[in-house]
């Protein structure tokens, strides 16, 4: 986009230059400048709360556990702590801001985990290649999402319902498919691509960055993502304005279950093993992390930016705990109050701006 | 109350009538007792036939309008304030709205009346006080001295007369855009036909509940047809296919614009382009520059104001989002634009400019249907007028032939068959 290059600064207002507007699309008028200024401004009354919050978590760290929590490689165990909730809580982002839910993700990722690790998955990976674990898990997840967007957008099944009977099915084919064993990943391409680090960061790491950008992209500057504001905004508005509603809630839950099984993959890559109880409770970490992020639960309003925050501030914690050797029960409680304070402050921060 | 409903459609009426001050003892509902006031409120009201068992979700508009008035008169109320209570009534119910109002003041309560309709206010008022932009701009005016074009001036700070604008008639040459023949929706109307030629109005006359917005969003595809066939320029649209209303070109303004027409929080331009902005993007990336731009020209077009098209359209007036919702079909190059109940919420001042709107759009080739339920604007703005009753068309014919009067008579003679 031209806007990212125009320099800040120039706030000057008037109306965007309409008439000289080109294919090109290369001029820089000050109303773009300015436009662009508001908007950051915008995000972060949005977000400002949740880097504070982050910040604060930070500040708790280096005081109870010092030098050892703010480390470069302490940083990347939060980063890899986040990966897997931070893929699906970008799908989820888009399900909530479309105005539904999606509880099956914990599920259908592992799912998907387990149907990419099954003897016979693995037996043709080592002859094919590891993308042959990658498009199953893919596939797993995206049908899974699908089968959960046609009963709501077409069985007119309420969202909370039909993702949670996927939510049960799934974990139980899951069972049936791994006879409750755990499948060790034994293909050593998979393990070539997946575990590891790039660029001194974890794989897996990157593979959230890079799901982040896209689902940023998407949101914000696709036709996908303006159907999804809008459908989740008022979905009757949609409809009358000729968007095909039905097929874009289906869609939405399709990208949902798409991101679970990116998460099955990341997970085998983490765990090395396929398991039936992978992904177990990944809905609500998501759901959370969304919601605190700044997405409206009832729709119309979504931010990844907000979700990657939100993912972030929970690894933290969860780090933080870990790094003072602190019950994990504690854990739950303190979750539970930054999910209530990150929320109220996200209300007063909005009001304000 | 309210101007729009504020009910709960899942409790009873009685619930409703005292929800917030429940009766009770010891935190125990006395649900007989409230059954018992609630029934001497509503025969009070002149609606003995509501009973306060039923589920305000089964009443229609009207009857959730007397549930309302009857939760003011629970707290014996001695000042009952009216919030546009007519906005959902149709001509029939306003009458016996008004008998109630003056029943109450008669008792002894004072009302405050708000509204936008000025034969209402000329009916039912005795003093009237006027507002303008936040600001009283004359006040304690008596009604029966007190000239509706003064009052006009009043409240648009200009000379505006309630007028419509002219027109030279549609040539007879003028194609047939849009052609509609034998539609019907089960259990809500049957075999309505009707032609509409590039350049013409065709009104839709009828009370609420006549089934004229059902034709409206059939012909639209929003509802899906029984029987019948919809032709845009000789082609057949798809039964129950908004997508190919749309692209055929057919534009709806729905009659409730805030829950059907836009997205509150959006900006302006995002709901001018709500139903282009995909033919702006380029391999499915927005172009949200043409988007503004685009969005901004029609702006300046339709004179909306305020300026700026970023702006929230939460933010704007009931004319001037009802001018973005033009704004819209505009974008997209309409053939057909089928307008429900154009001007309500508007006030005065923007209603002559919404009609001039309307007309000069029919004069650039459009083929345009209006609904509404405030017949005069039906008969002024139309070159053609359909009457509506009880689901079927029992008049056509030129918008000058006809009267109010004609109109109405035909309404109710309709409803007693």
């Amino acid at each position: 986009m031209s806007e990212q290059k125009v320099s800040v600064g120039d706030a000057a207002q008037q109306p965007p230059a309409g008439e000289s507007h080109d294919a090109g699309g290369k001029d820089n008028v000050p109303a773009s400048s300015s436009r662009r200024s508001r908007i950051t401004a915008g995000s972060f009354g949005r977000n400002g709360g949740l880097v504070l919050a982050l910040l604060a978590l930070f500040a708790v760290g280096y005081f109870t556990a010092g030098d050892r929590f703010l480390s470069f490689n302490n940083f990347t165990v939060i980063l890899q702590l986040a990966a897997i909730t931070g893929v699906v809580s970008i799908g989820m982002t888009f399900v909530i801001t479309g105005g539904g839910i999606d509880l099956s993700v914990g599920s259908v990722l592992g799912l998907a985990s387990v149907w990419a690790t099954t003897l016979a998955t693995q037996d043709m990976a080592r002859e094919l290649g590891w993308w042959i674990m990658v498009l199953c898990a893919l596939a797993v997840g995206l049908g899974a999402g699908l089968i959960n967007g046609v009963l709501v957008a077409y069985g007119k099944v309420v969202a909370f319902i039909a993702t949670l009977a996927m939510l049960v099915s799934a974990r139980g084919l899951a069972e049936l498919i791994a006879n409750r064993r755990t499948q060790i990943v034994d293909v050593d391409s998979f393990d070539d691509t997946f575990k590891g680090d790039f660029l001194g960061l974890p794989k897996i790491v990157w593979i959230f960055l890079l799901v982040a950008v896209l689902g940023w992209f998407l949101l914000n500057r696709t036709t996908f993502g303006r159907r999804t504001v809008a459908v989740g905004g008022n979905p009757e508005a949609a409809r009358l304005a000729g968007i095909n509603v039905k097929r874009h809630t289906m869609f939405l839950y399709g990208l949902s279950g798409l991101t679970a099984g990116i998460g099955g993959i990341m997970i085998l890559a983490l765990t090395t093993a396929g398991s039936s109880t992978n992904g177990t409770l990944l809905e609500l970490d998501a759901i959370a992390a969304v919601v605190v992020g700044g997405t409206l639960l009832a729709g119309g309003r979504g931010t990844i930016v907000g979700t990657v925050l939100g993912v972030l501030i929970f690894a933290t914690l969860t780090n933080l705990f870990i790094q003072n050797n602190l019950d994990s029960s504690v854990q739950a409680i303190a979750k539970g109050a930054i999910i209530i304070l990150a929320v109220l402050l996200q209300q007063r921060l909005a009001r304000r701006s | 109350m309210y101007q729009e409903l504020d009910v709960v459609d899942g409790l009873t009426v009685a619930e409703n009538v005292y929800l917030g001050h429940e009766l009770s003892t010891m935190g125990f509902s006395q649900r007989r007792e409230a059954t018992k006031h609630t029934r001497d409120i509503l025969r009070r009201l002149g609606h003995p036939e509501i009973s306060p068992r039923q589920e305000v979700g089964n009443l229609s508009a009207a009857g959730k309008q007397i549930v309302s008035m009857a939760r003011a008169l629970s707290h014996d109320a001695r000042v009952i304030i009216m919030d546009e209570p007519s906005a959902v009534l149709d001509s029939e119910e306003v009458a016996n709205l008004f008998r109630v109002v003056k029943e109450l003041t008669s008792a002894g309560v004072a009302v405050v009346y708000i509204s936008h309709r000025l034969e209402e206010i000329r009916e039912i008022g005795d003093r009237i006080t006027v507002l303008k932009d936040g600001k009283t701009v004359a006040q304690n005016l008596p009604v029966s001295e007190t000239p509706t074009a003064e009052l006009i001036t009043l409240m648009t700070g200009r000379n505006v007369e309630y007028v419509f604008p002219e027109t030279d008639g549609v040539p007879d040459e003028a194609p047939v855009v849009l052609d509609v023949e034998g539609l019907a929706l089960r259990g809500v109307f049957e075999d309505v036909s009707l032609t509409v030629r590039a350049g013409e109005i065709v009104g839709l006359a009828g009370l609420v509940g006549s089934g004229r917005s059902e034709i409206l969003e059939t012909v639209y595809g929003a509802r899906k047809a029984s029987a019948g066939k919809v032709h845009v320029d000789g082609r057949r649209l798809r039964a129950g296919s908004v997508a190919g209303a749309v692209g055929a070109g057919i534009g709806l303004a729905p009659e409730e614009r805030k829950s059907q027409g836009l997205l509150l929080d959006e900006p302006v331009y995002r709901n001018v382009t709500l139903s282009t902005f995909s033919r702006f993007a380029r391999g499915g990336f927005l172009d949200e520059r043409a988007e503004r731009s685009a969005a901004d020209e029609q702006a300046r077009y339709l004179d909306l104001r305020p300026k700026g098209v970023d702006r929230a359209i939460r933010t704007l007036s009931g004319g001037n989002q009802q001018k973005a919702m033009l704004a819209r079909w505009l974008v997209h190059g309409c053939r057909v634009l089928l307008l429900d109940e154009p001007t309500r919420g508007v006030d005065v001042g923007a209603r002559a400019e919404i009609y001039a709107l309307i007309r000069r759009l029919a004069d650039e080739g459009a083929a345009v249907v209006v609904v509404s339920s405030e017949i005069p604007e039906v008969l002024g703005l139309a070159d053609r007028v359909l009457v509506v009753s009880e689901g079927r068309v029992v008049h056509e014919g030129p918008a000058a032939s006809i009267d109010e009067h004609q109109v109405l008579d035909m309404v109710m003679e309709g409803s007693v068959a």
